[in-house]
Formats: structure tokens, sequence, C-alpha cells
């Protein structure tokens, strides 16, 4: 059985850029390893944290939308749990409600970042339909 | 005296007549199915300035939604995108 999950965790903010890209680059190839399917990824920066966790008042949030099997979730956790560059972590299943607000969410973030080029993309959206 | 004959009262002031807002869901109005965790601004509104979920009598949501507001506040608070104890959140 195949379900979707979502998945954010806090990575400490005394990585560097290289050591974060490593560090989302072990868990999206964990999800692919175990058959999974990653469907979005989104990076959303250094956020100040809303009260400080280990000390540190700040982190690297990372979001991973993925499908696999329910089982993977532990594997996944476990990991999580092992790894000293992780402050925090969340893993929800998401419903169809939550499939389609991920979507809706995903196109405004694409109209948004194609607005300044939204002329040019008009154009060719009128030659595929036509 | 003419007021106590026709046995009607009179005011000297109007007097103020409350007229209370009816109050709805927000997200059945709105057509909302999902509540987000991700947005803390979004859930700002349904909390006091110490962070605590608001009441239902107050916001007007429906126990529907407010059991989904709860679920998603309770995440991002372990998040850190929303505190869970504070003074002055807005």
């Amino acid at each position: 059985m195949i379900k979707q999950y979502e998945t954010v965790f806090i990575a400490t903010p005394v990585l560097s850029d290289s050591q974060m890209k490593e560090a989302v680059a072990k868990y999206v190839g964990l999800i692919k390893e175990n058959n999974g399917e990653v469907v979005y990824e989104e990076d959303w920066g250094l956020k100040q944290l809303a009260y400080p966790i280990q000390h540190k008042t700040s982190g690297f949030y990372y979001l991973i939308e993925f499908k696999a099997d329910p089982q993977f979730v532990a594997t996944l956790e476990t990991q999580y749990h092992r790894d000293e560059r992780i402050l925090r972590f969340l893993t929800v299943a998401m419903d169809k409600n939550a499939v389609a607000y991920a979507q809706h969410r995903r196109d405004k973030k694409a109209a948004k970042a194609a607005e300044p080029a939204a002329e040019a993309n008009v154009e060719p959206k009128a030659e595929e339909e036509a | 005296m003419a007021n106590i004959e026709n046995n009607e009262i009179r005011y000297l002031n109007p007097p103020t007549v409350e007229v209370r807002k009816k109050k709805y869901c927000r997200f059945k109005k709105a057509g909302i199915k999902y509540v987000d965790y991700k947005d803390a601004e979004f859930l700002k509104k349904f909390l006091n300035e110490q962070g605590k979920i608001l009441p239902r009598r107050i916001t007007g949501t429906s126990l529907k939604f407010q059991r989904k507001v709860a679920q998603a506040v309770k995440r991002a608070r372990s998040l850190a995108l929303l505190p869970y104890v504070t003074d002055l959140l807005k």
C-alpha cells in the first residue's frame, strides 16, 4: 500500500550550505531507496524559531512531500532521531483534502514565480491549446 | 401626566438596541477544506495574545473545523512555527 506523506525537518543553523544540501540529499535518497517517490521539495531557508530548541534560536526548515509505504515512516523517523543535525521533525499523512491543498499551494507558488515572466508564459499555453 | 394616561413608556434617551452580528464559520463560508499547519500567520487568527487557542464561542468556527484548527496549531507549535507560551503574540 502506498500513502502520501509530508515531512518537515529543522536542521541546526550551524550547518554550511553544502552540509545542508548533503543532509537533504540523505533523506531524499533514503526515500528513493525504499521505493518511495518524492513528489515535492521545498526549502524554507533559515527561519527564526518561535522558542529555543537545544539552545538554538533559528534553524533550516525543509519540506519533503513523498509517496511511500506506511512502514517506511518508522524507518525515516529513526533516521531523524539518530541524526544530530536534526533539531525537530514532523511527518504527517495526507488525506485527499491535504493533497488537493498542497497541489493548489504549489500552483500558486509556481504562478508567483512565473509572474515577472507572465507575458512570456501566456503565449506558449495558448499554443498548447490550439 | 398625559403619558401615564396613554399607558405608554417614553424614554429621555432613545434606548440603545444592541445589534449583534451573527457569527459564522469562516471555513464553511470560504469553502476551505484543509487547515494548513505551515501557515502560522493564518493560525494566529485563532489564538489569543498568550498563544492559547480561542474557543468556538468567540471565533464562531464550526466544531468540525475547530478540531482541525486545534490539530494544526499543535503541529505548528511542535515545529516552532508558533510558540507554546508567550506574551503579546500580536
